[in-house]
């Protein structure tokens, strides 16, 4: 139909899928035939064995050599996220591989307890484990979900514009106040300096801003009377009030998205760490302590 | 009866001073003649502490000037000693009103004081030096001024900035920038957009305008100016206002008028031309008339300075001086077959290659310097299809071969001797259609794709036939099939080019035309209107044709084909090429394939709308959105898919950390529709707008077809302002910052990204270096294995790079609907 050139060379897609669809489900397909192949061989084993497969079997050594190289290297996604190198590769075929296996760790993990648990630093580690995972969960949730409601509440409007939004309502707030007495000066300093606009982790995460100095400074204004010279001055500033009002809002519920965007990585980061500590107690005391 | 100077200088840019400091050294009697009260008014004028660049670095200085690359002040200074200390005879605020007379005895009439009277005269007032004037009653009055220099030297006035663009805008910002100055500022702008300033300059233009800073006053003319007053036209009457200062910024224009009234000609009536010029600068219509520096067609300083030294020598009589660019010709022809001297060559492709013919020698140095003569073997490939190439190539010498098959590299059409080739690629802009072998041994100069449009507007001949050849190429190129140009003479014969504006249809639906379009160069968009509203089907790139059906089925239109940018296409009559098409049965089963083809893809669309009409008309928007957005001319875009993108910043961390420390994209600009997100990053337009005026030819395409800044930016900022998607940011990059390592395990530097400016404050301080603006553009990555940072650094797979004809194809139906 044309006449230019194929589009050769590199990167340039016509179609794309995101991370969990990657390359056709591949590394979905790869943890599952992994897990499906180590069920049956545990079970096959199971048989075999004298008693039931523990982590002190052959078994239970490829099974566990085999999590612990993957906890290894699922946690190398850190780095690799960061080490921007100019050879070929591919974050999201990383970060897909990294869903999928990590996802498949709790089944390969689970196999290497032989179902033995207890009040002890193996167990322990197990659980970090299975917590790193469910925040993970939870960060595949959110980013399958998320994406849609942060742009939608955004639409073209970049964070940068938000903040000068709202610097640009307290300067025309300031302004427009100069006529009004101490009192009505006093409401709308209140509005201009004390309003914040994310505050506390919990609050940003949960979007309600009950003691917004915004608000209260528009439940106020909204009480002066409007008689005399003033009347329309008041007027102005509630206008300018509720437009502060909206756009606060706007900015904290982008806040919000991006928050819980973002929440499950102060568990699933630290976890990680913890369970590195936890897998090198593990390895030491189950080799030092036989 | 006054002094009659041997030789008077006009203007005092780095052209002027530089040869009125070499007339002072040589002892000739000299006068510089400046119409302001400084030297250099240009550069004087640069704002405060601006880092002016010395490119090109290969070029040798040859000056009693010196110049080297610093800060504004510095050169001023350095070139105010150099002129006091080489006795030039300086004559400042004269401004020249005619000249008249003849070498020999030229008269230069001023404005005030008595005319002086020169044997010779070199003109060399630049291009920068005349401002459009306040044409008003009271224009005149001393309180109106054309620049500003500091605008914290005002307090407490009423200032009138007049001009809506980017110099009108920042002048106005930069006088509330201070609120404690107490200006009362008022914007005047004729229009009611301000369509040639940059988009941040009028965002913050109208958010300073609605929080009460500054006045702005649009659709709106001066119609008096008196001392402390201003009054103004406005659409709802005329109204005079309190004004103590008037600072007019309507632009500038080069004084060709003024130049053409001494009777100095020039090449052409195209706006861009230059006077045309003997080797030794000679005006070729007034002898005695010497024309330098931009005014000539020459914008670097180091250039301007050099001509105003050989031009003296010149004036003196020194007809044996070697240019300053001739060790630089040299090597560039060094390695070349024939033993010939610079001006040999010169001479030679001068006369060989057809489009040269009409350049002046001094011309050909110029365009010989910005060119490469290269020889080739027989059987050398010159370019290769596919390859991303704009330049033109003319044949000094020998012929080359054309491989028209891609699948037979055998079948090949000969260009002969001073022919040119590659001129498809110059006009579309898009890859090479063919590979291009030397027949036998050859001489080739290729032309990179501005110095070929300079020559093109400099020379009519050049452009005719530039324009003749490639539209019989294009013809043989797009229908091939074994034509030759003896079949389509009578085709090319009724042939017309023409221009479309974007949105112009050149085919409407139901139109009972039949001609057939070829687009050479832009691209076009096909609708079809289905269920009462018109729907995208396809996308034409330049390079392709339309408007088959009609023509060869004598049925009315049925689909109207409109332009998705500014385009141009050559209108071929259907008559001739039907008698073509029965010459050519080849020819004619060819076009009936395709036409098939294209017939397939339409009746597709119609019958996915009856059973997936949300899924044709989600895709008939989503093509109409990013047409809109421009992508009709991008060659390579970056889109963001929202669906998936977590706005984690990782692909702006990335293109930071492959490329300085700064980051060229910025993902949450720009605009959005149906999930995909259009952010303000470089799309590599088929004809960047960037590369229209860079002085030191610093923007080019690279092997992948990204558009580049090379080391050469000099900073003006020029496609900064030329670029209508700002994409382009003037920045410096950052010092280096301490490795991932060491900030993952110690906490040490800024981290992954571009780092925050009080970081880069407090680091460039330590670093204590002086280092300037340069432009700074995405430049996909070039040179790097894996391709573009941005899209590989993505972990959800949310950026994706993609070409508009690809990207625009029906495919995207099938995967909504399906």
């Amino acid at each position: 139909m044309t006449q230019t050139g194929v589009q050769s060379g590199r990167v340039r897609q016509r179609t794309h899928e995101g991370f969990l669809r990657h390359k056709g489900f591949r590394w979905a397909i790869v943890a599952t035939g992994l897990c499906v192949a180590a069920i049956g061989v545990y079970f096959f084993a199971a048989q075999s064995l004298m008693e039931a497969p523990s982590g002190g079997s052959w078994l239970g050594y490829i099974l566990g050599t085999v999590s612990a190289g993957l906890i290894v290297w699922l946690a190398c996604l850190g780095v690799r996220k960061r080490a921007v190198s100019d050879g070929h590769y591919s974050l999201k075929a990383w970060v897909s591989a990294h869903v999928y296996l990590g996802l498949s760790l709790t089944v390969l993990a689970t196999l290497h307890t032989g179902f033995q648990f207890g009040w002890n630093v193996h167990t322990l580690a197990y659980a970090l484990m299975m917590l790193v995972i469910a925040s993970g969960g939870f960060g595949i949730w959110a980013y399958t979900v998320m994406p849609h409601r942060l742009s939608a509440n955004r639409g073209e409007i970049t964070r940068r514009q938000m903040l000068d939004t709202l610097e640009s309502l307290d300067g025309q707030l300031q302004e427009a106040a100069q006529p009004l007495d101490r009192a009505g000066a006093a409401i709308v300093r209140h509005s201009v300096q004390d309003t914040q606009i994310g505050g506390a982790f919990w609050q940003r995460l949960s979007g309600s801003y009950s003691n917004c100095a915004n608000k209260q400074s528009l439940d106020q204004i909204r009480t002066l009377s409007r008689t005399g010279a003033s009347g329309e001055v008041l007027v102005k500033i509630e206008e300018l009030m509720q437009q502060k009002a909206d756009a606060l809002a706007l900015a904290r519920r982008q806040m919000r998205i991006t928050g819980l965007l973002e929440v499950w990585l102060f568990v699933h980061i630290p976890a990680t760490f913890a369970l590195l500590a936890a897998l090198i107690a593990h390895i030491v005391s189950v080799f030092a302590y036989w | 009866m006054a002094e009659v100077y041997k030789v008077a200088i006009i203007g005092s840019g780095p052209a002027g001073l530089s040869a009125a400091a070499h007339a002072a050294r040589l002892g000739l009697s000299h006068i510089l003649i400046e119409k302001t009260d400084h030297l250099s008014d240009t550069i004087y004028r640069y704002q405060k502490g601006k880092h002016v660049m010395a490119t090109p670095s290969v070029l040798v200085l040859r000056s009693d000037c010196d110049f080297d690359a610093g800060k504004r002040e510095k050169i001023l200074d350095q070139w105010n000693q150099d002129v006091a200390a080489a006795g030039v005879n300086v004559k400042f605020n004269a401004d020249v009103k005619a000249i008249t007379g003849d070498k020999g005895a030229f008269v230069i009439e001023l404005k005030t004081g008595d005319p002086v009277q020169a044997e010779n005269i070199i003109l060399a007032v630049g291009t920068q030096g005349n401002p459009n004037l306040m044409r008003c009653e009271g224009g005149d009055l001393p309180h109106v001024q054309y620049q500003l220099d500091d605008p914290g030297e005002y307090t407490d006035e009423h200032i009138f900035v007049i001009g809506g663009g980017d110099a009108g805008i920042e002048n106005a910002m930069g006088l509330i920038a201070d609120a404690g100055q107490n200006n009362t500022v008022t914007l005047l702008n004729r229009g009611a957009d301000f369509p040639t300033a940059k988009k941040p300059n009028v965002d913050g233009l109208l958010a300073a305008r609605d929080a009460g800073r500054i006045g702005v006053l649009t659709e709106s003319n001066t119609a008096l100016v008196e001392p402390g007053w201003i009054t103004v036209e406005t659409p709802q009457g005329s109204t005079r206002y309190k004004c103590d200062r008037i600072i007019a910024r309507m632009g500038a224009a080069p004084p060709r008028a003024f130049v053409e009234a001494a009777g100095v000609a020039f090449a052409s009536p195209d706006r861009t031309a230059f006077p045309t010029l003997t080797p030794t600068f000679e005006s070729t219509t007034k002898p005695g008339i010497y024309v330098i520096g931009a005014l000539a067609g020459y914008p670097l300083i180091k250039h301007c300075m050099n001509q105003g030294y050989d031009v003296v020598e010149y004036i003196n009589g020194n007809t044996s001086l070697e240019a300053a660019d001739e060790p630089l010709l040299k090597d560039k022809l060094r390695g070349l077959p024939g033993n010939k001297s610079v001006a040999e060559w010169l001479e030679f492709l001068r006369s060989h290659v057809e489009i040269l013919n009409g350049l002046s020698p001094l011309q050909m140095r110029e365009f010989l310097l910005d060119s490469e003569v290269r020889a080739y073997k027989a059987g050398d490939p010159i370019f290769v299809r596919n390859e991303q190439g704009s330049s033109l190539f003319g044949i000094a010498s020998g012929s080359v071969k054309v491989e028209v098959d891609p699948s037979n590299p055998n079948v090949t059409v000969p260009i002969g001797e001073s022919s040119i080739f590659g001129e498809v690629g110059l006009i579309s802009g898009r890859r090479r259609g063919a590979t291009i072998r030397a027949a036998d041994a050859c001489i080739c100069v290729e032309i990179p794709r501005m110095a070929a449009l300079k020559l093109m507007s400099q020379v009519p001949e050049a452009r005719e036939t530039v324009n003749r050849i490639t539209t019989e190429r294009q013809v043989l190129q797009i229908f091939k099939s074994g034509l030759t140009p003896a079949d389509i003479k009578d085709v090319l014969a009724g042939a017309e080019v023409k221009d479309v504006k974007p949105g112009e249809a050149i085919i409407t639906e139901g139109d009972l035309s039949d001609d057939l379009f070829i687009i050479r160069s832009g691209s076009m968009i096909v609708e079809k209107t289905l269920g009462g509203k018109p729907m995208f089907m396809s996308y034409v790139p330049a390079g392709s044709y339309s408007g088959e059906m009609a023509m060869i089925e004598r049925s009315p239109r049925s689909t109207t084909v409109k332009a998705a940018i500014r385009s141009t296409v050559v209108k071929l009559p259907a008559g001739p090429f039907r008698e073509l098409l029965k010459r050519k049965p080849e020819l004619d089963k060819r076009m009936r394939d395709e036409m098939k083809a294209r017939r397939e893809i339409n009746a597709f669309v119609e019958s996915q709308q009856d059973k997936f009409a949300g899924a044709v008309d989600m895709y008939s928007s989503v093509a109409n959105f990013l047409i809109k957005q421009g992508i009709g001319e991008a060659t390579d875009v970056l889109l963001i898919d929202e669906s998936l993108c977590v706005g984690c910043d990782n692909c702006e961390k990335a293109c930071a950390d492959s490329h300085d420390g700064l980051s060229r994209l910025n993902r949450e600009a720009g605009t959005t529709f149906a999930n995909i997100h259009v952010p303000t990053s470089c799309r590599h337009c088929e004809h960047p707008h960037c590369m229209s005026d860079c002085p030191p030819n610093a923007i080019r395409r690279g092997p992948d077809g990204e558009v580049f800044i090379s080391d050469a930016c000099i900073g003006c900022g020029n496609c900064q302002r030329a670029c209508p998607y700002g994409v382009i940011q003037m920045d410096k990059p950052p010092p280096p910052k301490p490795s991932l390592l060491k900030w993952m395990l110690f906490g040490m530097g800024p981290g992954p990204g571009q780092p925050d400016y009080a970081w880069r404050k407090k680091a460039a301080a330590k670093q204590n270096s002086e280092s300037p603006k340069l432009a700074i553009k995405c430049d996909m990555c070039s040179g790097k294995s894996g391709g573009p940072a941005c899209v590989r650094a993505c972990p959800t797979g949310a950026a994706i790079r993609v070409s508009p004809d690809a990207f625009l194809s029906v495919a995207r139906i099938e995967r909504s609907a399906g």
